[in-house]
């Protein structure tokens, strides 16, 4: 069984790979350097100029982007060409303070949904294949980019977007769905209630999964594969580099291929930057190597994983990259979502809170919880236990209009929180995902 | 002639409530009436003592409490007592958010008290109807 969508560059020697790298890589800088004046002068300030860059092995001369860049350049700060030019953008689940945009070129969702094609193709899809994507359709990156991939493959193409369970399961059910896309954690939950509703996972004719946009274990693969009766997929990517697709996995199941003929990948040491030997754990960077709307590089992902070259049973060349084993700063994806401790503080304190407050994740049933433990002042104190509940309600309200999903939040008295001399525990990760 | 509730935030573990009280009792302060409202995370203390400024010197700064008027109204310890009061009420229109009793050391009467959001209407009611309520220098004098 050979899956490729691309063969001849999914299989190309890894020498021909670099050829490709290598030639894209000069271009792209130029064009860079020409069109974005911000990034141009991180190039100037560094004293490099595009002269310099004649191979990736010149990109480590390169300045980083940080998502810092982003938001010191948003809106339109690192757009790569005349608005004329964009035909769509996407943007991170964040808030105002932390929102991304990309802009994408015709050129840029063409490439981004031949990424998309190539795991969905590794998946074991083809143009017999009927594919439900349940990944939110929008401004997130997860519905547009694997319906694109399952247009370009030929599948049958279930726009179903997330939620709506019962639907969801009434499709899968009467058109026969092979193949699904969505969160790993939906994946679980739609297993659960086809059990619920007494389908045994034989009953659907699903083979295959594409999971990502949140970190999940080899245990919890497991579990989707028993409960849905299909081999799960997992894929890889962020809105600022395009989204899902940048890397994908194959049949072997080990790590992720990087799409390297547009993504050029680099592990750094978080605290110096410094560019570590292949096998070494560190932060991810990428380069993208033929965008137009926008195109970043060397961007700091924060994901912390490890990049392999050793031979792939697939029979691709591309490098693999493990699961992110980590974050190099203190983001969460909580239900898909990415969430920082900052916005959290920045929500109590606008509703009259002290900064004192932690924050439990934890996954139960394959789901999510989130619960956010706040000290409760004393002019919001009342006797009557409706207006507490009153304020635990408007909290929540306040942090899912902020993060875009609600936290269940438990008042607490005051000076209970844990005072640290040092770095404050905020955080309680119990879900084990690393 | 409304009477002063104090309450206090308090967190639902163990030793939390006898820690409180037993700042009270230290403090040589009498505590006529006591409610306790409760939720998964937190508990309400609600009570109404012989002195409310030593009361509030004796619980520990960190607690939050809350002075709040309430209505305490005095009925014959018998059958039918409570319910009087309440028709009164509702015939007025008024909305009760909670409520709690304790009886005195007279023999014969018991008391009511009662958490509304207009207290001076209410006890317009309920003195119109005849029905006494109690002030804080009742609350402080009584049973010491």
């Amino acid at each position: 069984m050979k899956n490729y969508y691309q063969p001849e560059i999914e299989t190309a020697p890894y020498e021909k790979i670099r050829e490709i790298q290598n030639e894209k890589i000069v271009k792209q800088v130029k064009y860079v350097y020409g069109n974005v004046p911000y990034y141009r002068n991180l190039m100037e300030k560094k004293g490099v100029t595009p002269d310099d860059i004649k191979s990736v092995d010149d990109i480590k001369k390169l300045p980083f982007l940080s998502k810092d860049d982003l938001r010191e350049a948003y809106p339109y700060g690192l757009l790569g060409t005349d608005l004329k030019n964009i035909v769509r953008i996407h943007s991170t689940s964040g808030t105002t303070g932390k929102r991304v945009v990309a802009f994408y070129t015709q050129h840029d969702i063409d490439l981004w949904e031949d990424c998309c094609a190539r795991a969905i193709v590794a998946a074991g899809g083809s143009d017999e294949d009927i594919c439900q994507v349940c990944y939110g359709y929008g401004l997130f990156t997860g519905g547009s980019g694997l319906h694109g991939g399952s247009h370009k493959v030929g599948c049958m193409t279930l726009p179903m977007s997330s939620g709506n369970t019962d639907r969801q399961i009434q499709f899968m059910m009467d058109l026969g769905s092979t193949i699904i896309c969505c969160t790993p954690s939906y994946a679980a939950y739609i297993g659960e209630t086809l059990a619920e509703k007494g389908y045994k996972p034989s009953d659907n004719k699903l083979k295959a999964g594409i999971f990502g946009a949140e970190p999940w274990t080899e245990e919890m693969r497991q579990e989707i594969e028993k409960s849905l009766g299909i081999k799960a997929y997992d894929i890889y990517g962020l809105t600022e580099t395009s989204g899902p697709g940048v890397a994908f996995e194959c049949e072997e199941q080990t790590g992720m291929h990087i799409n390297e003929d547009h993504f050029y990948a680099e592990i750094i040491d978080p605290d110096t930057g410094e560019v570590l030997p292949e096998g070494s754990k560190g932060e991810l960077v990428f380069t993208s190597l033929d965008k137009e709307g926008f195109p970043l590089l060397r961007y700091r992902t924060k994901d912390i994983c490890i990049l392999s070259r050793e031979k792939c049973s697939c029979g691709r060349t591309f490098v693999k990259m493990t699961k992110p084993l980590g974050r190099s700063d203190d983001m969460m994806i909580i239900r898909g979502v990415n969430v920082f401790p900052s916005q959290i503080e920045t929500v109590l304190l606008k509703e009259g809170y002290t900064p004192n407050y932690q924050i439990v994740v934890d996954r139960v049933n394959n789901t999510d919880t989130f619960d956010i433990y706040v000290e409760c002042p004393a002019e919001l104190f009342s006797d009557k236990v409706s207006e507490m509940q009153t304020h635990e309600k408007n909290l929540n309200t306040a942090m899912r209009s902020m993060l875009g999903i609600g936290p269940k939040i438990h008042l607490v008295a005051p000076k209970t929180i844990e005072r640290s001399e040092g770095k404050a525990v905020r955080v309680i990760d119990k879900r084990k995902l690393h | 002639m409304a009477i002063t509730q104090l309450s206090a935030f308090l967190e639902n573990t163990p030793g939390t409530l006898c820690e409180t009280i037993s700042a009270i009792t230290d403090a040589g302060v009498n505590i006529r009436a006591l409610s306790v409202a409760d939720t998964k995370d937190f508990g309400i203390l609600r009570i109404i003592v012989s002195d409310i400024e030593k009361t509030k010197a004796a619980i520990n700064n960190d607690t939050v409490v809350k002075e709040t008027p309430v209505i305490a109204v005095k009925m014959n310890d018998e059958a039918g007592a409570l319910n009087s009061v309440l028709r009164v009420l509702r015939t007025a229109g008024i909305n009760i958010e909670y409520v709690y009793a304790f009886t005195g050391a007279v023999h014969g009467n018991a008391y009511v008290v009662l958490r509304v959001d207009d207290v001076e209407q209410a006890e317009k009611i309920l003195s119109e109807n005849g029905i006494n309520t109690l002030g804080d220098s009742d609350i402080a004098s009584f049973l010491n």
